[in-house]
C-alpha cells in the first residue's frame, strides 16, 4: 500500500495499482483533475506538479515509486487562489487555451521557489520542459519576472 | 476613425422571456432576447420557417446579466470577446455579466469555430442584440419616469436620464422590460466609438482565473458517475482492418473489463472513427496497460503503399507539370520565350500535424432516446448531427455539451473521436470516456498537406519581372470527402497562391495532381502556409537574383495601390470582395510597418539577419520582419519578430496581439522542426520527441506586435499570423548565411557557416 502526502493531505492509496503513475491517480482516483495529461513520456510538462518540492513530470512517476513523499499539485499551490504567480499570470493575459498553463505554473514556482531574481536564461532552463502549443512563451517569461518582482 | 457599419439593416430580434428559452440557464423572471443573423438574407430564409434566434441575452431581476457564447474557445479568446461586445452595446457592467456556454444547436446559428471568422460573421449581430436589450430598458424607465426614451442611455449597469440625473438598476426594470416588444430595426441607436467602453479596449478574459487554478473544465475533465474509461488500438494505416487479434493478455490485466471491436473506416473518410480494439475499463492507466498487452495482427489495405520518400518525389514533379490552370493573365508562354533570363525554383513542406496540448477526447452516455456528450469539440452540430444519424435519434435527443478546448487549430472540427465515445458507451451500456494517447494523436491526425511549389519568372532586358509561372500540387482536403478527388479546391488555391498580388503583366496559376492516403485536414492557416512559404521565399530569391534590397523589392512588385481584381476562382474566405476587397494599400501599409518598427536595413553581424515577409489571408494582412542569429556551426535562434497586423477593426487589441504572438511561435515550429512522414502506410512520428514543437528557448525571444488603428470591418485573427513566418525566418536565414531554404523543416538542414 502506498502512502502520499497530496496537499497537505495524508492519503492512503490501497486500492489502486501501485504501477499507476501519479498522474492518473490524481486525476482518476482523486479527482484533482487541474493536472494535466500531454504526452504520457514526460516530454511537454503538462503534467508538472511537486515532489517534495521539485517540479516533476507526473506522468511516468508510478505510486509505487515515491512512497511517502509529499506532492502538491495546483489545487495547493495557494490557500487563497493567489500565489504571485497566478495574479501575474491573470495580469499579464498569460493564457490562451489554458491547457499547459498549470504545468507551466508548478515549473515556474519550483523556479521562484529556488531563485527570487531569476534571469531570462534561468527561466529559459526552468522551463524548457513544458511545451505551449499556443505558443505563450514570451508572457510567460514576462509575468515570472513580474512574480519574483512582487515577492522580492 | 470611422466606425464600423452594421450592414444590412437588422433584424428578427425577439423577446422571448415567457418562451422557456435557455432552460436551466438563466433563473425565472428574466428578461431574454434572442437575436437572429442579420447579415444575409439567404441565411435569413432558414430563420423565418421558425423563430431560431442565435445569440441570447439575458438580464435576472438581480441584475446579473448573462450572455451566451455560442462559439467554442480554444484559446483565441471568442467566449470573452463576443460577449463583452453585447455587453458593451447594452451598457452592463463586465463584472456583472456571467458566460454561459451553447450547446450544439442550430438555433444558434453556426457553431463551426474555425476560419478566423467569429468576430467577422457575428460581431454585428452581437451590436444588435446589446442595443436592442439597451431599448428596451430605456422605453421601461421612460415609461417610469414619463420621459421620451430618446432621452435616455445606459451607462454601468443603470438606465441614465441625464437632464434629471435620474438613474433605474437594470434589474429593476427586468418585469417591464419583458412584458415590451423589441425595437424595429430604423429605432436602434448603436454606440460611437468614443462610447465605447470595452470593444477596442478589452477585459481580462473570462476563464482566466479558472485556468490560473486548474478548475478550468476542459474535455479531458469530463466525468460521470459510474463512468468507464477507454483506450483504442486504431489501425495503423488508413482503412486497415483487424485481421485477428488476441486479447487474454489484456483482459488479465487489473481493471481491464472488456475489448471491443470497432468496425474500420472506409473511404470518403470524412469525419468517421477509424475503427480498431477499444480496451474498456476502470482507470485510464488499467486501459492504457491493456493496450499494450494487446496482441493484434493488421490488415492494412492500399494505403500500405504510401511511403513520403515516394509521394514526396512524385509530387514534384506534379507540381512542375502543373495542368489544371486556375488563373491565367496575359501571355505567360511569348513572355517566357521572349525572356532574357528566367529564375526558377522548388519548394517542399511536409505533412504536419495539430499536436494541441489536450489530445482528442471525448465522454458519452447513451440511452435509447438520449445521447449526451462533453466534448471539447470545434463544431458541437457536426457531432450531432452524425450522433442522431448514429443511433436514429433526433437532433433534439442528441446534446453535445462543448467543453474548453486544450488548443484547437483544426484538428477538432472533426467529430471521430465524440463518435468514437458514443458508440462506445451505447455497447457498454454506461457512460464511457475515450481519451486519446499522444501518440494516437500523432499517428491518426487530420493532416495538413504535404506540399510542392514550381515558381518560374520571366525577366526582360531590362531585368523587369514580365512574367510568373506559379504551380502547386497537394493532396486536397477534398480527398477525405472525396476519394477520387486529384486538385485542390478552388478555396485551398486562393489561400495565397491564385490570390497572388504582384503587378506583373502575364500570371498563370496552374494546379497539379495529387492523391490522399491520410486524413487530410485542416490546420491553422490551411493552405496559406505552403502558399505563402512558397511565394514569400521566390520573391525573396527574385530580389536576390535582380540584386535588390528584399523589402525593396517587395514593395516594387505590389505595384500601385489598387483593390486587386481576382475572378470567379477566388472566393474571398467567404466573403463578397466589395465588402473585403483585396486592397494593396492595406498589404503594402502593414509592409512598410513592420519594417519601420523593425528598423529594416540595420547592421547586424555576420550570421545575423533580417527577413521580410508579408500575407493577406482570412481578410487581414500580416507582414513579418523574422531576425535570426546562426552560429558558425549552424545553430539557430530567433532573437526577435516583429509582426504588423491589419485586421480591420481589433474589437479585442490584447487578444489580438496574443494570437499573433502565438502565430509567431506556431509559425516557427513550422520553420524549425514540424514534420510527419510515412513508411509503408504508417506515421513514423508519434510524440513530442520526434514530433517537435517549439520550446521556450527555440521560439521567437522577443515578439512585437504592430497594430494597425483601424475602424474597417474586422477580418480574422487567429490564423492570419501563421503564413509569413515561416518564410521571414527562411529569408533571415539566407541574410545571414547565404543559404537558401527550399524545403522545410530547418531541421534538415546544415546551417553551418564560415
Amino acid at each position: 500500500m502506498v502512502t502520499l502526502r497530496i496537499n497537505g493531505d495524508e492519503m492512503s492509496l490501497d486500492d489502486v495499482d501501485p504501477t499507476t503513475p501519479l498522474l492518473w491517480v490524481l486525476r482518476d482516483h482523486l479527482g484533482l483533475t487541474g493536472t494535466k495529461f500531454g504526452c504520457g513520456m514526460g516530454q511537454c510538462g503538462s503534467c508538472t506538479i511537486h515532489l517534495d518540492g521539485r517540479a516533476t513530470r507526473c506522468c511516468v512517476l508510478p505510486i509505487r515509486d515515491i512512497d511517502g513523499m509529499s506532492v502538491t499539485t495546483i489545487e495547493g499551490l495557494s490557500e487563497d487562489d493567489d500565489h504571485p504567480l497566478q495574479e501575474a499570470w491573470v495580469e499579464a493575459g498569460v493564457p490562451q487555451c489554458g491547457y499547459c498553463q498549470v504545468g507551466q505554473l508548478m515549473s515556474a514556482a519550483a523556479l521562484l521557489a529556488d531563485n527570487d531574481e531569476p534571469s531570462d536564461d534561468d527561466i529559459d532552463r526552468a522551463m524548457s520542459g513544458n511545451l505551449c502549443r499556443c505558443g505563450t512563451y514570451t508572457r510567460i517569461r514576462s509575468a515570472i519576472h513580474a512574480a519574483a518582482r512582487a515577492m522580492r | 476613425m470611422t466606425t464600423t457599419s452594421i450592414d444590412p439593416a437588422p433584424q428578427g430580434v425577439m423577446n422571448v422571456s415567457r418562451r422557456g428559452f435557455l432552460g436551466g440557464l438563466v433563473g425565472a423572471g428574466s428578461f431574454v432576447l434572442g437575436a437572429s443573423w442579420p447579415l444575409a438574407s439567404a441565411r435569413a430564409a432558414s430563420v423565418n420557417e421558425a423563430f431560431a434566434p442565435n445569440v441570447f441575452l439575458a438580464i435576472a431581476p438581480s441584475g446579473v446579466v448573462t450572455i451566451i457564447a455560442h462559439r467554442s474557445e480554444m484559446g483565441t479568446g471568442i467566449r470573452t470577446s463576443l460577449p463583452m461586445v453585447v455587453a458593451d452595446e447594452l451598457g452592463a457592467l463586465w463584472e456583472r455579466v456571467t458566460i454561459e456556454q451553447a450547446p450544439g444547436d442550430r438555433s444558434f446559428g453556426s457553431q463551426n469555430t474555425d476560419g478566423s471568422r467569429s468576430i467577422r460573421r457575428f460581431y454585428d449581430v452581437m451590436r444588435v442584440a446589446g442595443a436592442s436589450a439597451r431599448n428596451m430598458l430605456e422605453r421601461a424607465a421612460a415609461a417610469r419616469w414619463n420621459v421620451a426614451h430618446t432621452e435616455c442611455t445606459t451607462r454601468g449597469h443603470e438606465v441614465v436620464h441625464e437632464s434629471t440625473n435620474r438613474t433605474l438598476p437594470f434589474g429593476d426594470l427586468v418585469a417591464d422590460a419583458i412584458a415590451l416588444d423589441p425595437p424595429a430595426a430604423e429605432d436602434l441607436r448603436y454606440r460611437t466609438r468614443s462610447e465605447l467602453n470595452y470593444v477596442g479596449k478589452g477585459v481580462p478574459i473570462t476563464d482566466g482565473q479558472d485556468i490560473v487554478t486548474g478548475r478550468a473544465t476542459f474535455g479531458i475533465d469530463a466525468t460521470l458517475p459510474g463512468m468507464k474509461y477507454a483506450s483504442i488500438e486504431r489501425p495503423p494505416v488508413l482503412g486497415g482492418t483487424v485481421r485477428a487479434y488476441d486479447a487474454t493478455a489484456t483482459l488479465a490485466v487489473p481493471g481491464v473489463e472488456r475489448v471491443i471491436e470497432l468496425s474500420s473506416s472506409t473511404a470518403p473518410h470524412a469525419f468517421k472513427p477509424l475503427g480498431g480494439l477499444a480496451v474498456i475499463g476502470t482507470s485510464t492507466w488499467a486501459t492504457l496497460r491493456g493496450r499494450q498487452a494487446l496482441e493484434v495482427e493488421w490488415d492494412d489495405g492500399a494505403n500500405a503503399s504510401y511511403s513520403s520518400e515516394t509521394y514526396d518525389a512524385a509530387l514534384l514533379a506534379s507540381a512542375q507539370a502543373g495542368g489544371r490552370v486556375v488563373r491565367d493573365e496575359g501571355d505567360v508562354d511569348a513572355a517566357f520565350a521572349d525572356a532574357t533570363r528566367t529564375v526558377e525554383a522548388n519548394y517542399e513542406l511536409p505533412l504536419l500535424s495539430h499536436a494541441p496540448m489536450e489530445p482528442p477526447c471525448a465522454l458519452a452516455r447513451v440511452t435509447d432516446d438520449l445521447c449526451e456528450v462533453w466534448a471539447p469539440t470545434q463544431n458541437p452540430q457536426t457531432a450531432q448531427d452524425m450522433l442522431a444519424g448514429e443511433f436514429g435519434l433526433s437532433r433534439d435527443q442528441v446534446v453535445v455539451h462543448v467543453t474548453l478546448l486544450g488548443g484547437g487549430f483544426g484538428r477538432k472540427s472533426k467529430a471521430d473521436f465524440v463518435v468514437e465515445a458514443a458508440r462506445l458507451a451505447r455497447e457498454v451500456g454506461a457512460p464511457v470516456k475515450v481519451t486519446w494517447t499522444r501518440e494516437d494523436d500523432v499517428r491518426h491526425d487530420y493532416y495538413h498537406a504535404v506540399s510542392a511549389l514550381s515558381m518560374k519568372a520571366a525577366l526582360n532586358g531590362d531585368d523587369d519581372v514580365t512574367a510568373l509561372r506559379m504551380s502547386t500540387a497537394f493532396p486536397s482536403i477534398s480527398t477525405t470527402f472525396d476519394p477520387t478527388a486529384r486538385h485542390g479546391s478552388d478555396g485551398e488555391l486562393g489561400q495565397g497562391f491564385s490570390d497572388v498580388p504582384f503587378a506583373v503583366p502575364n500570371i498563370r496559376v496552374e494546379n497539379g495532381e495529387a492523391r490522399g492516403h491520410v486524413r487530410i485536414g485542416w490546420l491553422r492557416s490551411v493552405a496559406n502556409i505552403y502558399h505563402a512559404f512558397g511565394v514569400s521565399t521566390f520573391v525573396d530569391e527574385l530580389a536576390a537574383a535582380r540584386g535588390r534590397d528584399p523589402f525593396e523589392h517587395w514593395l516594387s512588385m505590389l505595384g500601385t495601390d489598387r483593390d486587386l481584381a481576382l475572378g470567379d476562382f477566388y472566393s474571398n474566405y467567404g466573403e463578397p470582395l466589395e465588402r473585403y476587397p483585396y486592397d494593396i494599400k492595406r498589404l503594402r501599409a502593414v509592409g512598410q510597418l513592420a519594417a519601420d518598427r523593425a528598423e529594416w536595413g540595420r547592421d547586424l553581424p555576420r550570421g545575423r539577419g533580417l527577413g521580410f515577409a508579408a500575407h493577406r489571408s482570412f481578410l487581414a494582412s500580416v507582414a513579418v520582419v523574422a531576425e535570426v542569429d546562426v552560429t558558425q556551426d549552424g545553430q539557430l535562434t530567433i532573437p526577435r519578430i516583429d509582426m504588423a497586423v491589419d485586421c480591420g477593426l481589433a474589437v479585442h487589441p490584447d487578444r489580438v496581439r496574443s494570437q499573433m504572438e502565438g502565430a509567431a511561435v506556431f509559425g516557427a515550429g513550422v520553420a524549425l522542426a514540424g514534420e510527419i512522414t510515412a513508411k509503408d502506410g504508417r506515421i513514423e512520428q508519434s510524440n513530442f520527441h520526434d514530433y517537435k514543437i517549439p520550446r521556450i528557448y527555440e521560439a521567437p525571444q522577443d515578439v512585437r506586435v504592430h497594430l494597425v488603428e483601424s475602424g474597417e470591418l474586422p477580418g480574422g485573427v487567429g490564423e492570419p499570423g501563421v503564413p509569413p513566418i515561416a518564410p521571414a525566418i527562411c529569408n533571415a536565414v539566407f541574410a545571414a548565411t547565404g543559404k537558401r531554404i527550399r524545403r522545410l523543416p530547418l531541421a534538415r538542414h546544415d546551417l553551418s557557416w564560415s
